[in-house]
């Protein structure tokens, strides 16, 4: 579950319509810096900088493939983005789990019904 | 059992959720609809349930709270329909805190071999009611942020 600091983080990064535009095109699949920087009029190293805001949203994961560093879409962050769905996740999760012990309980007196 | 998803598209005043349990349709419905048996697993945690109606059939009410160290508040609504296994459960449901944004349930369950998909369906009034925009101090930003998302979650969903 997110925090309220992973959330701002989260609706800073979307904030910017480079780092939304960053996020569409690595849903077609990772991309090195200087995939990224092709499309804008702006330098890597300010592809960097937005890239950074995105990792520590948690919305990019980065790893080295050789000489390159790859951007990875980390989309779950995105998905978990809205408070409230954080509680009523969590409402019915709990609930769902108490729902399974009682039907085992429920099965387990029908099959000694049965015997 | 199987992870619950819980679906709630930006921009739109609907909530889905799923979940596959390892019963009949017949034992979860029997969970859902008869008082002794929800009130053992429906409630946050922290929380015990008290059941006050619970009336399934057309037109019946249902009224449940729940108590902990932070307070107490309660939901209530009313049956509609013919509930059944095979039709499912259709029902209102308001919270007490926010009188007037009622919101309408669809619970059904899908048997798949020996597992049950339970597939929960609200409609609330508006995105707003859905987002849980109750008064506060971060609904501007979370209205943006929502905006943001509203575009660009559907290129994501690929």
């Amino acid at each position: 579950m997110q925090s309220t600091g992973q959330l701002n983080a989260v609706f800073g990064a979307l904030a910017d319509p480079t780092r939304r535009a960053i996020l569409a095109r690595l849903t077609a699949g990772d991309a090195t810096v200087a995939e990224l920087a092709a499309p804008f009029q702006i330098s890597q190293p300010a592809i960097s900088r937005h890239l950074k805001v995105l990792e520590q949203a948690g919305l990019i994961s980065r790893r080295r493939r050789a000489t390159a560093r790859l951007s990875h879409l980390e989309a779950e962050p995105l998905r978990e983005a809205t408070a409230w769905l954080t509680g009523y996740r969590a409402y019915w999760e709990e609930s769902y789990d108490r729902l399974d012990e009682l039907i085992a309980e429920l099965q387990s007196g029908q099959d000694d019904d049965t015997d | 059992m199987s992870k619950l998803t819980v679906t709630a598209e930006p921009g739109t005043p609907f909530i889905e959720t799923t979940r596959d349990f390892a019963a009949t349709p017949e034992l979860l419905y029997r969970a859902w609809t008869e008082p002794e048996l929800i009130a053992r697993w429906l409630s946050p945690k922290d929380f015990a349930m008290d059941l006050g109606e619970y009336d399934v059939r057309h037109g019946g009410r249902w009224a449940y709270g729940f108590t902990g160290e932070q307070g107490s508040f309660g939901f209530r609504g009313v049956f509609h329909g013919e509930p059944s296994v095979e039709a499912g459960i259709l029902q209102t449901f308001e919270f007490d805190g926010w009188p007037g944004h009622v919101s309408l349930d669809r619970i059904t369950f899908e048997p798949h071999g020996d597992t049950t998909t339970v597939r929960t369906w609200t409609t609330f009034q508006s995105v707003a009611d859905r987002d849980g925009m109750i008064e506060s101090g971060m609904e501007g930003g979370m209205s943006e942020g929502y905006d943001k998302l509203d575009a660009l979650l559907p290129e994501l969903k690929g």
